[in-house]
């Protein structure tokens, strides 16, 4: 029957990485701050709208208006947010193939909260081996105080992280306010909360399993990789030698010495493995945990510094180069997703600027499809909408073409000053005088939407059908 | 039979037995419910007692037990127009109900609501805003009362029930004279005409009446029913007018324009056929056929303001 002794979860292997210095180490750094930065700060950031929120970046759901910046995005737009999404999946899948998971390595937000995490937790319990002895010790006052410390500093973070997000969605001075005052919507309550938890989970718990076992994309990144692509290797020629590594030691001090006894760079000093955030080895070769994150390279420059021998023992490299063949960037795939990737952004950017400020569509009322008027004129009546997409008043005329002898009424709505963001539904009656000689002057009629005030664009040309019955 | 063993505590690998053993060796493996499973069914019949209570639940008799729930929204008396909140038993109508209540559109369409009250018509038709909102109010009303007869888009029967998209009105095409007639209805009659004019005489007038909007041309028989209808033999003018355009007053159509609101002329091939159809109408007359029914007292005053601005934005005279 059931075998006890076999696990279906294995059990977390705690890590504890060491912090290092270098220029990756800087790098990151730098990211994080610039990610933090705007996540942070740009709900916060004001913008001056005539007649809409003033906040900057503001994704309105009720009011169905997304706010960035100058750009206003209307609900019949959200195909952008498709537009956005394909770049970024193509952007993905280019620079994967060139440099591998950089976006994993310095960019994703489970890297850039687990790394502030992690100071976090250094800045209170202290390096690698004071955290391991920590852990290990009994439940004391230094324990609780240190533990508990960390884990309120993380709250703190995750809460102000939920917060934060929920701002993108409503005006953020108001909300906190609405959070503390307990008058907030529950949406905004939950939003919060969600994100709060999911933030303190992630980072401060699950951590590299999230990449492990839990991301598609740190999966689906690793089949993207080919013998040119970018990689954070392990000198196997150089680190091993005829002998393999061996610690420094008597006879073993210098790199001559070394090599005449045919022993490797690698002075197993363990510092690539303890700076780890993933807990892997780098010298066992390319896997499927590493999320490129470059931290084993400063380590390791560091004591190849220290020991005034090149650095380079661990280093970003391709296969092929190790293999002591060239890496070659013009790859057909390097050049079809740059292709793609210019075509999908160049067709955004020009969907985005050549957006008109209004739309206007017409709809025949097919019920009835025509009236016989009393002087044996025939009318057709239309449904026109028009949606005023900027923030500030525009006035739009309406008349049409391409019937002769027609007239249009509209109740006097034929120029119409549409207050900002409006969406309004008119009635047009096109008539045509009585039909002489059984010749209808045509079944079409094309109504022109312009804009007289307050906006430039093309006017809009709707054709639409204009039914004469038979006999007329 | 069964024999008690002592060792019915399982080994590493090996599930717990009953401990007992039939026929020397038929033994019956201990799979028992796990414990979270029996809170959690146990749990679930208390919260069904719970749901008993609170919700509709068991029938009785030709009755049901109708729950202690409640549910509590806005209504608004048909017959006084008075709005309050009331306590209703929990169902899932009074539920839909109170949610429409409370809707943010219902707030929306209250104050528009309001406002279109306190508006003259010609102030509404001037409103874009409110004219939106008619049309999309009065659809539904429309479609509710109207439909039935005028056609959902108002076009009608030719014979039965008018056109109210044409610019043709029976009984006055202006706002108020479409209210007047959603108030108080309307009744179409024309007298019988078979008793007092010879058939001959009947020929003549439908000649003539067509010729008034160009169905026919002049004749001698149309010059002869011209004499009957501006008469007092047929004494037609009374209701249509010295000059055939109707009295709306009278509900008299117009025989000069080219809309048949009773008689079918337009789809008649030939003159004769015309003729008949005209003449058939003079002869029988118009009785009992043609009633629009009073909507005040159906209707309340709000949704007969609506619909009196609905059906003329449908085609009403300016």
């Amino acid at each position: 029957m059931s075998d006890n002794n076999v696990e279906l979860y294995q059990k977390r292997i705690p890590i504890y990485p060491r912090s290092v210095k270098g220029r990756f180490r800087n790098l990151k750094t730098g990211v994080l701050a610039l990610a933090y930065i705007v996540y942070f700060l740009l709900p916060w950031l004001r913008w001056d709208r005539p007649n809409a929120p003033d906040q900057a970046v503001l994704y309105d759901l009720p009011g169905r208006h997304f706010y960035i910046f100058g750009l206003t995005i209307q609900v019949q737009d959200i195909f952008w947010l498709a537009g956005v999404l394909i770049i970024f999946a193509i952007l993905l899948f280019f620079v994967t193939g060139l440099a591998g998971r950089v976006w994993c390595g310095y960019f994703c937000f489970q890297t850039l909260w687990t790394d502030l995490y992690m100071m976090i937790e250094h800045w209170v319990q202290g390096e690698r081996p004071a955290r391991m002895r920590l852990d290990k010790a009994p439940w004391n006052r230094e324990k609780l105080i240190k533990k508990g410390g960390t884990y309120a500093l993380w709250l703190l973070v995750a809460l102000w992280t939920g917060v934060s997000f929920t701002a993108y969605w409503v005006d953020a001075p108001t909300l906190v306010v609405e959070l503390l005052t307990g008058q907030a919507p529950y949406a905004a309550y939950f939003t919060t909360f969600f994100l709060t938890a999911t933030t303190f989970v992630m980072a401060g718990l699950a951590r590299e399993q999230v990449c492990t076992y839990m991301c598609p994309y740190a999966r689906f990144q690793s089949a993207m990789f080919d013998h040119d692509t970018l990689i954070i290797s392990y000198d196997e020629q150089r680190g091993e030698g005829a002998k393999g590594r061996a610690k420094l030691g008597k006879g073993l001090k210098t790199r001559e010495e070394r090599q005449a006894q045919g022993v490797g760079d690698c002075i197993d000093c363990g510092y690539c493995v303890q700076v780890c955030p993933v807990g892997i080895d780098i010298r066992n070769g390319l896997q499927y945990q590493c999320i490129s994150c470059a931290l084993c390279i400063d380590a390791c420059d560091a004591i190849m510094d220290n020991q005034k021998w090149p650095r380079g023992l661990i280093r970003y490299t391709s296969e092929n180069a190790l293999n002591g063949r060239k890496t070659r960037l013009l790859k057909p795939k390097t050049i079809g997703y740059g292709v793609v990737l210019t075509a999908a952004t160049a067709i955004l950017i020009w969907s985005v600027l050549t957006s008109a400020p209004y739309t206007g569509t017409v709809e025949q009322i097919r019920q009835p499809l025509y009236t016989q008027l009393a002087d044996g004129g025939i009318r057709n009546t239309y449904e026109v909408k028009l949606n005023n997409k900027l923030t500030a008043p525009m006035t739009v005329g309406i008349r049409i073409e391409g019937l002769p002898g027609a007239t249009l009424d509209m109740d006097g709505m034929e120029r119409i000053e549409l207050t900002p963001q409006e969406r309004i539904k008119l009635l047009a009656r096109v008539q045509i005088p009585p039909v002489v000689g059984g010749k209808a002057p045509g079944d079409k009629v094309t109504f022109i939407i312009e804009a007289l005030a307050g906006a430039t664009a093309e006017p809009i040309r709707r054709e639409v059908p204009f039914y004469v019955p038979a006999g007329n | 039979m069964s024999d008690p063993t002592q060792n019915a505590q399982p080994k590493p690998g090996e599930v717990q037995t009953t401990g007992h053993a039939w026929d020397g060796d038929l033994q019956e493996y201990n799979n028992p419910l796990p414990r979270w499973w029996l809170w959690c069914f146990y749990g679930t019949v208390l919260f069904s007692v719970l749901y008993w209570i609170y919700y509709p639940s068991w029938p009785v008799g030709e009755s049901w037990l109708k729950g202690v729930g409640t549910v509590d929204y806005t209504i608004t008396d048909k017959q006084t127009n008075q709005v309050k909140e009331q306590e209703f038993r929990w169902n899932t109508r009074s539920l839909l109900a109170a949610d429409l209540s409370e809707a943010a559109n219902n707030e929306k369409r209250k104050a528009m609501l309001a406002q279109v009250k306190a508006a003259s018509f010609d102030q509404i038709v001037k409103d874009r805003h409110m004219m939106d909102f008619v049309r999309s109010v009065g659809k539904g009303l429309f479609g509710d009362n109207c439909a039935a007869c005028h056609g959902s888009g108002g076009q009608g029967v030719v014979g039965l029930y008018p056109n109210l998209t044409d610019d043709d009105w029976l009984w006055g095409g202006a706002m108020d004279q479409i209210h007047q007639t959603l108030v108080q209805g309307r009744k179409g009659y024309m007298p019988a005409f078979g008793a007092v004019l010879k058939p001959e005489q009947l020929d003549d007038v439908a000649e003539y009446v067509l010729t008034l909007s160009g169905e026919a041309k002049p004749s001698e028989a149309s010059a002869r029913g011209k004499e009957i209808f501006h008469g007092p033999i047929g004494g037609c003018y009374y209701c249509h007018g010295a000059d055939a355009k109707g009295v709306p007053s009278q509900g008299a159509a117009n025989l000069t324009d080219k809309i048949w609101a009773i008689a079918d002329v337009p789809t008649q091939k030939t003159l004769q056929d015309k003729k008949a159809v005209v003449k058939g109408f003079v002869t029988k007359g118009v009785n009992n056929t043609r009633i629009m029914p009073a909507w005040k007292g159906r209707l309340n005053d709000d949704d007969i303001k609506l619909l009196a601005v609905y059906v003329h934005q449908l085609g009403g005279a300016k």
